[in-house]
C-alpha cells in the first residue's frame, strides 16, 4: 500500500530521500533473502577471522587482556556451579545406587558424568551467559556509538583488536575452565561421599579415575575448544552487526546467549556421535 | 575558488543508496589546502554518509574520491591504513572509547601507529594536545565523567595526536549549549591555525558554518545545490535554501 503525500509545505515538503526510505519500506527483502544473506555474511565473518588470524601483527598485549577477562574474571562463577553441581549429583545419585547396594560406584558415576559430559556443558553455557553476552554487548555498544569506525580511522584494524583477540580468549581459556570446573566438582562430590561414607581422598580419586581413558579427558579438552570458539564468534559477530541504537545492543547481547546456547547443544550431540564412534 | 590551488579532496559524481534508498545523487566537490569547507544540509541529507566515504568507512557506489592524490576506494587496507593517519575524523557521538581513560583514549593511536615512540614522547604528546584543547585537567577521567562538550574536545584531540592533514568534523556542535558551541568553534579554527589543517566540517548549525567556513556547500536531495561564501549562499530564490536559512532564527511571538 502506497503511503499518503502529506501537503507541501516548505519545511514539510517530503524529499526525494525521504520518498526512497518510504519505497525502500514498502520493499523490505523476503525470508528466504535475508535468511541467505545472513549466511553469507556469516560465512565472510568467519573467512576473515582466520584470515587476520594468521596476518601479522599480532595483538599480544590484548589476547592475554582478553584471556585475564574470560578465565580470570570468570573463575568465581565456575567455583560455585561446578561445586554446587558435584555435590548435588553425587545426592541425587545415591538413592538409586544404594537401592542395589551400589555406592561404591559412586566416584567412577560421577567422574564419568563430570568429565564426559557436566563439566564441558555448564562452563560453555556459564560462559555463553557471562562472556558472550558481555562480548556482544560491548562489541554492540561500540559499533553504534561508533567507537569501532573511529578505531579504524586511527589506523588500527578493529578485526583484529576486537574480534580475534576475543575469539582466541574464549577459545584457550574455556578448555582451562572446563578442567578447573571439573576439578571442583569432583571435590564437591568428593566431600559429599566422604561426608556420607567416609571415603578417603586417595581412594575417591584413585576410584574416579579408574574408568576414565585418555580419549575422555581428550573428547572433553576439543569439545570445550569448539564451545570456546563458537562463543567468542557467534558473541562478536552479533556485536559487530549491532544497529538500532541501545535496543540494537540489548539484541545483540540476548542473541549472542540464545544463538551460543543452541550451537553449543548441537555441537555437543554431533561430538558424542563421532566420540562414541571412536570408542 | 581560484583553480591553482592545491586540492586535497577531490569529489566527483560521487553516488551513494542504502537499498532504494538513494542518499547522494551525483555529488561534485573540492576541499584545498588550509581551507575550511562546510557541508550543510538537513538531517538524513547524507552529510555524514559523504565524509564517510571521505574517510573510506563506507564505499561509493558511483563516481570519484580522491584524497591526498590517492583514490580511496583502489586503495588496498594496508594503503588505506596509512592514508587514514592523514586524516583526522571527529566524530558526532565524540566516539570515545568508553573502556579507557581520556589517557589511554589519546595513547591509542599513537602506541599502535608510532611504535618507535618512547613512554616521556607518549606522555609528552598526549599532555601537548591536551592542552591544545584546554583540558590537560581530565587526563585521568574517564568518557563517562565528562560533559558532552568535554567530550568533543577530546575527541578532536584524540584525531590531533597524529597530526593529520586533514579533519573532518560531523556536527561538530551537535547537541551542545550555545556557549560551548562558539568555544568549539573557536577551537575548530585554531586547530586550522596551529595544525596547517584543511577541514570538512559537517553541519546544520548555522552559527557554526559562519564561524569557521571559509566556503559552504549547501547538500540538498543528495547534490550540493550551491556552493560559496556564506552570504553567496543563502542570497537566493531557492525556497529549500532559504528555508534552512529562515527556520534556523525564531522569531518572538
Amino acid at each position: 500500500m502506497k503511503r499518503p503525500r502529506p501537503a507541501p509545505d516548505i519545511m514539510d515538503q517530503e524529499t526525494n530521500i525521504e520518498r526512497d526510505v518510504a519505497e525502500a519500506q514498502e520493499r523490505k527483502p523476503g525470508k528466504p533473502e535475508v535468511f541467505f544473506s545472513q549466511v553469507y555474511t556469516i560465512h565472510s565473518f568467519v573467512t576473515r577471522f582466520f584470515k587476520e588470524l594468521v596476518r601479522p601483527p599480532f595483538e599480544r598485549k590484548e589476547v592475554i587482556r582478553q584471556c585475564f577477562y574470560v578465565g580470570y574474571k570468570s573463575l568465581a562463577i565456575i567455583t560455585l556451579t561446578g561445586f554446587i553441581t558435584g555435590i548435588v549429583f553425587t545426592k541425587q545419585s545415591r538413592p538409586s545406587l544404594s537401592e542395589f547396594g551400589a555406592t561404591s560406584w559412586l566416584p567412577s558415576l560421577i567422574s564419568i558424568a563430570i568429565i564426559r559430559a557436566l563439566a564441558p556443558l555448564i562452563t560453555a553455557l556459564i560462559a555463553a551467559g557471562k562472556i558472550g553476552s558481555n562480548i556482544g554487548a560491548e562489541l554492540g555498544s561500540m559499533n553504534v556509538t561508533e567507537q569501532i569506525d573511529a578505531m579504524e580511522v586511527s589506523g588500527t584494524n578493529p578485526f583484529k583488536f576486537l574480534v580475534v583477540s576475543r575469539v582466541l580468549a574464549t577459545t584457550c581459556m574455556l578448555p582451562m575452565l572446563m578442567l578447573y570446573a571439573a576439578f571442583v566438582g569432583l571435590m564437591g562430590a568428593y566431600l559429599n561421599v566422604h561426608q556420607n561414607e567416609l571415603t578417603s581422598f586417595r581412594s575417591f580419586f584413585s576410584d574416579a579415575f579408574a574408568k576414565i581413558s585418555f580419549l575422555d579427558i581428550f573428547a572433553s579438552l576439543s569439545k570445550s575448544i569448539v564451545y570456546g570458539f563458537s562463543i567468542g564468534i557467534i558473541g562478536c559477530y552479533t556485536g559487530y552487526q549491532a544497529r538500532q541504537g541501545t535496543v540494537g545492543v540489548g539484541r545483540a547481547a540476548n542473541s549472542a546467549v540464545v544463538i551460543s546456547m543452541f550451537v553449543i547443544f548441537i555441537e555437543e550431540m554431533v561430538i558424542v556421535q563421532i566420540v562414541n564412534a571412536l570408542r | 575558488m581560484p583553480n591553482n590551488r592545491e586540492q586535497v579532496v577531490n569529489i566527483r559524481q560521487v553516488s551513494k543508496s542504502f537499498g532504494a534508498m538513494k542518499v547522494l545523487r551525483g555529488i561534485d566537490l573540492d576541499l584545498f589546502k588550509g581551507e575550511n569547507l562546510v557541508v550543510l544540509g538537513r538531517s538524513g541529507s547524507g552529510k555524514s554518509v559523504l565524509i564517510k566515504i571521505i574517510a573510506g568507512l563506507l564505499k561509493q557506489d558511483g563516481g570519484n574520491v580522491r584524497v591526498l592524490g590517492e583514490e580511496v576506494n583502489e586503495l588496498a587496507l594496508k594503503k588505506l591504513q596509512e592514508l587514514r593517519l592523514h586524516i583526522g575524523f571527529s566524530f558526532q557521538s565524540s566516539a570515545l572509547y568508553d573502556g579507557m581513560s581520556v589517557r589511554e583514549n589519546l595513547e591509542f593511536p599513537l602506541v599502535r601507529n608510532k611504535r618507535d615512540l618512547s613512554r616521556k614522547q607518549i606522555t609528552q604528546a598526549v599532555e601537548q594536545v591536551l592542552g591544545d584543547v584546554g583540558l590537560l585537567q581530565t587526563l585521568d577521567q574517564m568518557p563517562a565523567e565528562l560533559s558532552g562538550g568535554q567530550k568533543k574536545r577530546i575527541g578532536i584531540a584524540r584525531t590531533l595526536i597524529l597530526k593529520p592533514d586533514i579533519m573532518l568534523y560531523d556536527e561538530p556542535t551537535g547537541g551542545i549549549d550555545p556557549i560551548t558551541c562558539v568555544e568549539i568553534n573557536n577551537l575548530i579554527n585554531k586547530v586550522r591555525a596551529q595544525y596547517n589543517t584543511s577541514s570538512i566540517i559537517i553541519t546544520h548549525d548555522l552559527t557554526c558554518a559562519r564561524m569557521t567556513g571559509d566556503r559552504i556547500a549547501m547538500l540538498v536531495d543528495g547534490k550540493i545545490a550551491k556552493e560559496g561564501d556564506f552570504d553567496e549562499v543563502f542570497q537566493t530564490d531557492d525556497k529549500r535554501i532559504r528555508a534552512f536559512y529562515n527556520y534556523n532564527f525564531v522569531k518572538q511571538p
